[in-house]
């Protein structure tokens, strides 16, 4: 149990150390695959969402939900989100908040 | 006069010593991209937004490129040729220079490509992403001469359409059987979604038709939901015979469209689909980035080759597992490398590497499924965020079956979009 928490309070340690570390050149690495279904610039021009210019908080607490397996109407997004901490997520959505339409 | 000279002869000094520094480090430096397709194109694309300053070249044979991914849809009857082909007009006007022309082989050490019309470019960075190459004769029968009659459609152009031409000359009643490789080969769910698409242009025109798969692999990707969807969309009309069951094809008769296994069991075919053993595209091999199994390693934080720096290589040719040989992943390749080389050449530390992979399947008409991956870099290799990924649940009902069908086409819409769009 102690081994566990040292884990966690680890984990949540340098989940904090990287949130300062996400550089624009680091966040723009970490948009790149979003792109590829959500369009150029989360411009998307088919039948999946656009994301550009999305509200931030709304967008990561989407995306955040999709992580927990919270959001019903999901597919794909809980697979992908899973692999992502949260200050990246807020990251993204900060990051497509600031992409025009 | 001796100052003035001596001033000359510094300042000449400090410019032969520094100049090719300083030109990588601001604008000019020339980087070559070899291959147009989901890896190239994309490479070219993100290195010009990551500095418009680079010149970058993209050499590409085809004026138009025809896309593997989707071409098993133009197989089944659900899309046109037009729309699974691209042009660089797009590219043209974000400012990379296009050569329709191939490469024919690198000198690493001159930092040179020379190019099928004869003409040698100098590179400060090259990028290769040539896809895959047949290892022509590693399966007994199959050459080049036989994937005329048997073809492979294993590279989308003039072999899909003939693939598609023989499968409407086909009577009903007919068989089209399908050979899977052993070894890596590109798209691992792409046999089964065209089993999927023949079945539905069976289903459609030819409904006493059979489909048979022979295949080197006791296990395949996305198993459980194809067989799922197969049942349910075609009942018996596929049959698959993994490699345990005599599915392990030693020979092929072009002519007389016969497959033959290691057992020695014949199966006579109407039509005869034989995807061949592969490897990385031939230019790898030319420029010294491939190994002995034919593929290329690459240092995963910047997708380099690690026999040949200066050199990066993207996509099907690169041995990148887990991440699977796709188009999505090679686009997912690119934007690291891009970062990565303009990072480099500004003199800065490259971002992390981040990628992911969506491979979308579609087994009928409003009935998709996906196979998901995310992925980071660490000590040169490739590694899947555990916990991550995963194929869609075996459990969904037809709603999130139709879901994921309509968002394999919207993936295909926004990526082709993302690489081959307007600027």
């Amino acid at each position: 149990m102690i081994h566990l928490l040292s884990i966690l309070l680890l984990a949540a340690g340098l989940g904090a150390a990287r949130a300062q570390e996400l550089d624009p050149a680091a966040v723009q690495v970490l948009a790149g695959p979003c792109a590829n279904c959500h369009g150029p610039g989360g411009g998307s021009p088919g039948a999946i969402p656009a994301i550009a210019g999305l509200p931030a908080d709304a967008a990561a607490e989407r995306m955040l939900a999709f992580r927990e397996d919270t959001d019903p109407s999901a597919t794909v997004m809980p697979r992908l989100m899973k692999g992502y901490g949260e200050d990246e997520i807020r990251a993204l959505a900060r990051w497509f908040a600031e992409t025009p339409k | 006069m001796n100052t003035t000279r001596r001033e000359m002869l510094v300042a000449m000094g400090a410019g032969v010593l520094a100049l090719p520094h300083v030109v990588r480090a601001q604008t000019g430096a020339h980087v070559v991209v070899v291959g147009g397709g989901f890896g190239g194109a994309t490479a070219a694309r993100y290195l010009r937004r990551a500095d418009p300053g680079l010149r970058i070249t993209l050499i590409e044979p085809q004026q138009r490129f025809a896309t593997c991914p989707f071409s098993n849809l133009y197989l089944g009857g659900l899309r046109d040729w037009d729309s699974i082909t691209h042009g660089y007009d797009g590219l043209r006007a974000a400012g990379i220079e296009v050569i329709h022309a191939r490469a024919e082989d690198v000198d690493a050490a001159a930092r040179s490509v020379t190019l099928s019309d004869g003409t040698r470019l100098g590179w400060d960075r090259l990028v290769l992403s040539p896809g895959i190459d047949f290892r022509w004769g590693a399966l007994a029968g199959y050459d080049e001469a036989a994937a005329e009659l048997a073809p492979h459609a294993w590279k989308a152009g003039p072999q899909t359409q003939l693939l598609r031409k023989q499968l409407e000359a086909m009577e009903d009643g007919g068989s089209f059987v399908m050979v899977v490789p052993e070894g890596a080969f590109r798209c691992p769910p792409g046999p089964y979604e065209r089993a999927s698409m023949v079945a539905h242009y069976f289903k459609t025109h030819k409904p006493r038709s059979k489909i048979l798969i022979l295949d080197s692999q006791d296990k395949f990707s996305k198993q459980p939901l194809f067989q799922q969807g197969w049942q349910a969309h075609y009942g018996e009309m596929i049959e698959w015979v993994g490699q345990s069951d005599d599915g392990l094809v030693a020979e092929v008769d072009a002519g007389t469209r016969e497959a033959v296994t290691v057992f020695g069991t014949r199966h006579k075919a109407d039509v005869l689909n034989v995807i061949p053993p592969q490897k990385a595209g031939v230019i790898a091999e030319r420029a010294g980035v491939a190994d002995q199994t034919g593929w290329v390693p690459v240092v995963a934080e910047r997708f380099e080759s690690t026999l040949v720096p200066g050199i990066h290589v993207l996509g099907d040719a690169t041995i990148a597992a887990p991440m699977p040989k796709s188009g999505f992943c090679a686009n997912a390749q690119a934007k690291v490398a891009a970062a990565a080389i303009a990072a480099d050449l500004a003199g800065r530390e490259p971002p992390p590497a981040s990628f992911a992979n969506t491979c979308y399947s579609l087994i009928a008409p409003g009935w998709g499924i996906a196979v998901a991956g995310v992925y980071r870099a660490s000590d040169g290799k490739v590694v899947e965020v555990e916990g991550a990924g995963g194929v869609s649940p075996l459990d969904a009902g037809p709603e999130f079956r139709r879901a994921e069908a309509d968002y394999g086409a919207g993936w295909y819409a926004s990526i082709c979009a993302d690489i081959w769009g307007a600027a």
